[in-house]
């Protein structure tokens, strides 16, 4: 059976679904982007990965519009004048949504919608407000049907904000992606508590190091896709990403490792993210020729590469020699310093390389802690995060991600999962998410056992909707599948709780 | 006081346990730390090898499947990274002991709460009862207090608190079990004389460092339960909070199990108790 027979035939696959696959398989026919052979090596080793980008990038991969623009000027493109209230507000940004696209075909960015919609919130009665908030989420979540499509909130508390969460908990959908925006000088004690409830009902909102963010991009950034920081008005071109684990394998030991080997990947790496950016600068129509270029909703230098790495755990365990993960990355002070070691070297290598056309990040890329895809398996834990089963406590937990959060400024995050009694005390969560922030955590995101939607790695699925999967039935989500792999194949689903009884040894 | 001699000296004290997070040991995020021993000998006890030090009698060595436990001139020894936390020790002890305990001083305490401060509130200690380290804590609470923590009590009324009121400056707060209101009930259930525990609540409450009572209801004993949700909730009206807290026969020894019940306690029978504490004027009466 030719592939494309394969998709057109697989009765779990949506009409949608079946298109896009389709569409990749066109795009992947050409081979005008060509690499050097060992970069094809090093590929088929496992120890790269495209991340099913496709061979030809006629778009970037991320794209964050300046919604802003939109509201101000309209779009001629489009026909559309700039809105003068509420409802003429969301339906210019579901049509607007519509012709946004990214790696997914969906928009990874729907704009900071609290901010957007104030204004014409403030104008309506509450119960109108937040009727067409309601209609507005779930057009998204039933047409924008993928979960990497992300609206943010904050860091002001506001009356949109507080519907927008309100609805979340109330509609228990898996779309939107949620992040507040999170800053302990503007954001109100009472606004994070009513974020903190509303996640562990539907594992949303995620809480951003807002002051982090902004220290690195300015204050127009936006949290995109899973967790990606990008700029607003721009994106990311492409993500590739170092599968550490794959990587370590060719190695003789830790010094050939950090020597030779991981400075040949990274650069292998680089190659492939200079050749994509080239061609989707210079050779697609994107940035001549489509409107969201030609309007300004985006511009060309606000765009930057996104330096991907996986399975740092796994990679070090590896090479330490440590077969009980238990015992290894994250638990023990040797394996987490020859984590920081490698990623002292990935930082500072890919700092020295020029990356053309990245003018808003110095003409650099910038890194980002992966999440994994489904097909990874348990051989590489997201990014730099404990292998699920080896989690130790929350706090060993935190302490480790600090470390490691500050190298990832295009995203990193973990995610914890408590135990039913803390539906009762929300308050206990924030002091730790403000605390672990304060001390360089970029990305917390948790939800509570027993919930239906749920955080896999990064995207949110529903429960119900992977035993639809399982049952062979179709889900609209397009990432359920994702959800379904990395359930069975990661076990994602069973990271460790926070339990009260965890205790360390004294 | 037998228990309390020897550490209050050397300014270490046994702790059994320490959670760095914990959601259920008083408001928001705290460390709870646990102390070894406890005065009292409660039937319904669901963590019983925390009452008594143990008396190296060397019995659950022998049963330790990871071979974690040994006797060094005449001490048990754990051996804490060996230990596989099966419980077997515990399971094996006559004497409602633990060899797992780490004598810790307070600049050691002090250590592991330095190092959760920039995540929580505060600290409770709990126990067995922690007011058996009444020096302990009286050094240790003023520190705590520098680092911004709230500092809480989590006691079972042992200590008259009226006599030994230094402990009390550097604490914010006591959380109070109050088991049993009559005398008779209070001497089978707990094995001690309540009239320390009845005072503490009156005097705990007039200076201000009641943070909350608790009162466990159990099965098919509704006179024991009226008289003692009726006093307390007399008492302290809504001046602070009240927990109503159903028994459970999880951990209690079977012996006591066969006594109150192998059973939890039914949530309605429990909650019409929180009913009452309201009708008497205990409004932040709750269920947990
Ligand atoms: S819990 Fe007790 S018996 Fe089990 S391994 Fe630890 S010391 Fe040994
Ligand atoms: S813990 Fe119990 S069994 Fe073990 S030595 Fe101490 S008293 Fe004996």
């Amino acid at each position: 059976m030719s592939e494309a027979l394969n998709i057109v035939k697989d009765p779990t696959l949506t009409y949608n679904q079946e298109l896009i696959a389709l569409a990749k398989l066109g795009e992947n026919s050409d081979d005008t982007i060509v690499f050097s052979d060992e970069y094809y090596k090093a590929k088929e080793a496992g120890a790269l990965c495209d991340l099913g980008e496709g061979k030809m990038p006629y778009r970037p991969r991320y794209i964050c519009p300046d919604y802003d623009l939109l509201f101000e000027k309209g779009c001629d493109f489009l026909g559309l004048e700039p809105p003068k209230d509420l409802l003429e507000a969301v339906n210019a940004l579901e049509i607007f949504y519509r012709h946004v696209p990214s790696v997914t075909t969906f928009p990874v960015y729907l704009g900071d919608l609290d901010k957007l919609l104030e204004p014409f919130v403030l104008k309506e009665d509450r119960d109108f407000a937040k009727k067409v908030l309601r209609l507005f989420l779930l057009q998204i979540d039933k047409v924008l049907t993928d979960s990497f499509v992300h609206a943010d909130i904050g860091p002001e508390d506001s009356v949109t904000g507080r519907l927008l969460l309100e609805l979340t908990e109330e509609m228990q959908l898996a779309i939107p992606n949620l992040t507040l925006k999170y800053d302990p000088e503007k954001t109100s004690d009472d606004f994070a508590l009513a974020c903190v409830r509303c996640m562990l009902k539907s594992a949303k909102p995620s809480f951003a190091n807002h002051r982090m963010f902004v220290k690195e991009w300015g204050e127009n950034y936006a949290i995109a896709s899973c967790y990606n920081g990008l700029l607003k008005a721009g994106g990311g071109f492409t993500l590739p990403r170092l599968r550490l684990y794959e990587c370590s394998l060719t190695a003789k030991d830790v010094d050939d490792f950090l020597e030779r080997e991981l400075p040949r990947y990274i650069d292998l790496q680089l190659e492939y993210m200079d050749k994509k950016v080239k061609f989707c600068v210079e050779e697609a129509s994107f940035f001549k020729a489509n409107f969201l270029v030609t309007e300004g909703f985006v511009k060309q230098e606000n765009f930057t590469g996104m330096f991907g790495v996986v399975g740092l755990a796994e990679c070090v365990n590896h090479l330490l020699g440590i077969e009980d993960k238990k015992k290894g990355f994250g638990m023990n002070k040797e394996a987490t310093d020859l984590g920081l070691r490698i990623m002292d070297v990935i930082d500072k290598r890919v700092s020295e390389h020029v990356a053309p056309y990245c003018d808003a990040t110095g003409h650099r890329y910038r890194l980002h802690a992966q999440v994994g895809i489904d097909t990874d398996g348990m051989d590489d834990s997201p990014g730099t995060r404990i292998p699920i089963f080896a989690e130790p406590t929350m706090l060993e937990q935190l302490e480790t991600n600090e470390k490691f959060h500050p190298y990832f400024p295009t995203g990193t995050g973990d995610i914890f999962k408590f135990e039913e009694t803390y539906e009762k005390t929300p308050e206990a969560i924030l002091p730790i998410i403000k605390g672990s922030l304060s001390r360089g955590l970029r990305y917390f995101s948790g939800y509570l056992e027993n919930c239906d939607v749920v955080r896999v790695t990064g995207y949110l699925v529903k429960k119900s909707e992977i035993e639809k999967l399982k049952a062979k039935k179709q889900s609209l989500n397009n990432v359920t599948v994702f959800g379904k792999g990395a359930q069975e194949g990661a076990h994602a689903l069973d990271r460790r709780i926070q339990r009260h009884e965890d205790s360390t040894g004294q | 006081m037998p228990w309390t001699e020897g550490y209050s000296v050397m300014r270490t004290a046994p702790v059994n346990k320490i959670i760095p997070f914990s959601n259920v040991d008083g408001p928001s995020n705290r460390m709870a730390i646990f102390f070894q021993e406890c005065p009292f000998n409660c039937r319904f006890c669901h963590n019983p090898e925390t009452i008594n030090m143990c008396n190296n009698c060397g019995d659950c060595i022998r049963t330790c499947p990871v071979n974690a436990l040994s006797l060094k001139e005449g001490k048990v020894v754990w051996d804490k990274d060996v230990c596989v936390g099966c419980d077997t020790c515990i399971k094996t002890c006559t004497h409602n002991a633990s060899p797992k305990i780490t004598m810790m001083s307070v600049d050691e305490v002090l250590e592991q709460v330095k190092r959760v401060a920039p995540y929580i509130a505060g600290i409770t200690l709990s126990g067995g009862e922690c007011t058996l380290r009444k020096d302990f804590i009286i050094e240790l609470f003023p520190k705590v207090k520098e680092m911004g923590l709230t500092t809480l009590l989590d006691s079972n009324g042992y200590l008259d608190f009226e006599k030994e009121s230094e402990i009390l400056e550097y604490c914010d707060g006591v959380m109070l079990d109050v088991k049993a209101y009559k005398k008779d009930f209070s001497d089978w259930l707990i094995r001690y004389p309540n009239e320390v525990i009845l005072k503490n609540l009156h005097y705990l409450l007039s200076v201000g460092k009641l943070e909350e009572v608790r009162t466990i209801i159990f099965p098919d004993r509704d006179k024991e339960n009226t008289e003692t949700v009726t006093y307390v909730a007399g008492v302290i009206q809504d001046k602070c909070r009240y927990k109503i807290i159903r028994y459970r026969q999880f951990g209690v020894r079977d012996e006591h199990r066969k006594e109150l019940g192998d059973l939890t306690t039914d949530e309605d029978y429990a909650l019409s108790f929180v009913g009452l504490a309201k009708s008497l004027g205990a409004s932040k009466a709750m269920l947990i």
